[in-house]
């Protein structure tokens, strides 16, 4: 296996960490010998400080969009109450479409019975007028952030993302993972020079083109073959997400393959092992750590992705597990209620509580994939080669 | 493959056991190419012919149904330079810390590379959420506040979009001057010290003209990348539909790829604008390859010649 560019790049980084005792390293024993230069520490703390921003970013990012979504506790409905007398079918029997009727889906349109079945009795049909207790509201079933009675019941919103990752990982993942061992085992030079660069191509697809792809063509496409009562759905939205997190995938399996300590490589044919049976049984095992992460980053980015999942979802908040139904995701919430709500409503504080919710999930699978991933992968290695 | 080993196996069911693990991941990396060949393909044939000269100059007429692409071409041009400017400079900086001054095994040092990867890893609507709940709400209204003005930066604009997305752009930057800044060979610096200068004056006269192709390759990614979002300005100051070009930094203005979420979702009559949505389409995909094209290439380069320091 021959060495990728970023094959050299963690050679030189390895370098740079033996290198620490090298006069360059010690940077001040060159300094302070001459005399203290304010200029220099100036510009040395100047750049400390702006890297901190980086952190101080991270920072930011959790207090404000928690400082927004505090307001879940204080903020009151703005829209106008219900009169009394209001017939009890108002809500329950919402078309989906009421959460966001400036998204075009006419495809949903046939869905208003489904969500009448889902929505369970003790969340829809209660007969006092009061306003659901918060946090009965929020584990509540349906999804109805605009109605006489708004409802806001996350469980859909949370099964949906769940959904739609879940589809977007069986099918990225294998052609990912295969298609990264043949580029870094058994593909000639030429192909490999080729396939990169191609696959690079694909990462830099913005994602509402993926969007309009599934919109145009994957759904058409899958009416077609597979059938399904709605054109848009949970299934095409997979497919969208797929199509974005495959070169990300791809990338970072190839990457832990191609890193791979050669002797690995050498040992396993001088033992007489056949080069399929090396790459199965010894390489393929001993970069699981880099395939697990892969896998981690694919599915961070597809639960958080918005634009493919606003546009091919058909965008119904429906509590089911059946993947050809249409669906509504988190993100796609944020997306499609965030530019018609009333700032500083229940509504739009119950937006960026989601938000929240979006970041700590990611946070999350990013500190596991980093902390322990990264280390484990580290540790394995200098096993391995020193 | 046998030959290599200079000796012959006889045949075995392994043998069909490795043609067809090699066929499958074969045709997985065919899948791929497959996928990035047909979505150029499907959009190329669908779009280029709707690309005219008046439909890249016109604004659009009668609610986006007619007319072409003007105010979103340059509104996004507008966005892009505004947020090259905010974003470029502290990624650059931050990417000589952790090359120049860093210590490899500091906290601090870890605490900013996990911070980098955390940032590469937000969704971008959380962006969004953090675009409008900290620039608009809390610096755009604190402006506000501070200069008495009744309602000028406190709600969704080009500057508070520009921010969003530069920070957004901050990892791809980050990274990629980085590894520009450790392309610089160590000669280099060896010898800048041995001369007299100071840290400072090395990394400002030797290691940052020579790092410059990986400044502008980062800059050039960022740019792609902030030129293809749509989530993360959605509600910080992209517009609909907007009669008139950005004035200033305040205004609203319009983007392209929200331009074709637009028109691909809520147009009054959206089999009518199909050839629009192709065009749109096909500008946005060319701007964004173009320029990834050119990182691509640059990088390249930059490798080529730092093999050859070696």
């Amino acid at each position: 296996m021959a060495t990728s560019p970023s094959a050299d790049l963690k050679a030189q980084n390895v370098d740079r960490d033996t290198l620490t005792e090298s006069p360059l390293r010690t940077s001040h024993s060159f300094t302070q010998r001459r005399f203290f230069r304010w200029g220099e520490w100036i510009a040395e703390q100047l750049t400390r400080l702006i890297a901190f921003s980086t952190i101080a970013v991270i920072g930011l990012i959790f207090l404000f969009i928690a400082r927004e979504a505090i307001g879940v506790f204080s903020a009151h409905d703005t829209y106008p109450s219900p009169p009394s007398q209001a017939t009890p079918e108002v809500y329950g029997a919402e078309p989906p479409e009421a959460a966001s009727p400036e998204v075009y889906n006419p495809e949903a349109e046939p869905a208003q019975p489904t969500t009448e079945r889902l929505s369970s009795p003790a969340a829809g049909n209660t007969p006092s007028q009061q306003p659901l207790p918060l946090l009965q509201n929020l584990l509540s079933t349906t999804w109805q952030p605009v109605s006489a009675q708004p409802k806001y019941g996350l469980l859909p919103l949370i099964t949906g993302s769940l959904k739609v990752t879940v589809i977007a990982l069986l099918l990225a993942t294998p052609i990912g993972v295969l298609a990264a061992i043949f580029v870094a085992f058994f593909a000639p030079l030429w192909l490999r020079e080729a396939i990169k660069p191609i696959v690079e191509l694909l990462a830099g697809f913005p994602s509402v083109v993926i969007g309009f792809f599934c919109l145009m063509v994957v759904g058409s496409f899958v009416q077609e073959t597979l059938g399904t009562t709605y054109r848009l759905n949970a299934f095409v939205a997979g497919i969208g997400l797929a199509i974005a997190i495959v070169p990300v995938i791809f990338t970072i399996a190839e990457d832990g393959l191609a890193n791979l300590p050669r002797q690995l490589w050498e040992a396993g044919l001088a033992l007489g092992a056949r080069p399929w049976q090396v790459v199965a049984r010894i390489l393929v095992p001993a970069a699981t750590p880099a395939l697990f992460a892969a896998v981690l980053l694919g599915f961070g980015r597809s639960f958080g992705e918005t634009m493919i999942v606003l546009m091919a979802s058909g965008n119904a908040p429906l509590l089911s597990w059946s993947p050809v139904e249409p669906v509504r995701t988190m993100a796609a919430t944020i997306g499609a209620e965030m530019g018609e709500v009333v700032w500083g409503s229940l509504h739009y504080s119950i937006l960026f509580l989601i938000g929240l919710l979006l970041f700590a999930v990611t946070f999350t699978l990013n500190s596991i994939a980093e902390l322990w991933v990264r280390q484990r992968l580290l540790k394995r290695f200098r096993g391995l080669t020193t | 493959m046998t030959q290599r080993y200079g000796f012959q196996r006889e045949w075995s069911w392994q043998t069909l056991v490795g043609v067809a693990f090699v066929a499958t991941t074969a045709l997985a990396a065919c899948c791929l190419l497959g996928l990035s060949i047909s979505l150029l393909g499907h959009f190329s044939i669908g779009g280029l012919p709707h690309v005219t000269w008046e439909f890249l100059t016109e604004a659009p007429r009668n609610n986006n149904t007619e007319g072409g692409i003007f105010p979103a071409i340059y509104g996004t041009v507008l966005l892009v330079i505004l947020m090259t400017l905010l974003g470029v400079p502290v990624g650059t900086v931050t990417a000589i810390y952790l090359v120049e001054y860093a210590r490899e095994d500091a906290a601090f040092t870890r605490w900013v590379r996990f911070g980098v990867n955390t940032l590469a890893g937000v969704p971008s609507i959380v962006f969004g959420l953090f675009g409008l709940g900290f620039f608009v709400q809390f610096v755009g209204k604190g402006i506000d506040r501070l200069l008495g003005l009744e309602l000028m930066w406190g709600k969704p604009a080009l500057i508070w979009a520009a921010a969003t997305l530069a920070v957004l752009t901050l990892p791809v930057v980050i990274v990629s001057v980085e590894e520009a800044l450790r392309s610089v060979p160590r000669q280099l610096r060896e010898a800048a010290l041995a001369l007299g200068a100071t840290r400072w004056q090395m990394i400002r006269r030797v290691v940052l003209p020579h790092a410059f192709t990986g400044v502008l390759t980062g800059s050039i990614l960022a740019v792609s990348r902030g030129a293809g979002e749509v989530a993360p300005i959605m509600f910080v100051g992209a517009a609909y539909s907007l009669p008139e070009l950005p004035k200033g930094l305040t205004s609203q203005f319009m983007e392209l790829g929200y331009h074709l979420f637009v028109l691909s979702t809520q147009s009054p009559d959206v089999e009518a604008t199909r050839p629009l949505q192709y065009a749109t389409t096909v500008v946005l995909l060319l701007t964004t390859f173009a320029l990834n094209l050119t990182a691509i290439l640059l990088r390249l380069n930059m490798r080529r010649r730092q093999l050859m320091n070696r």
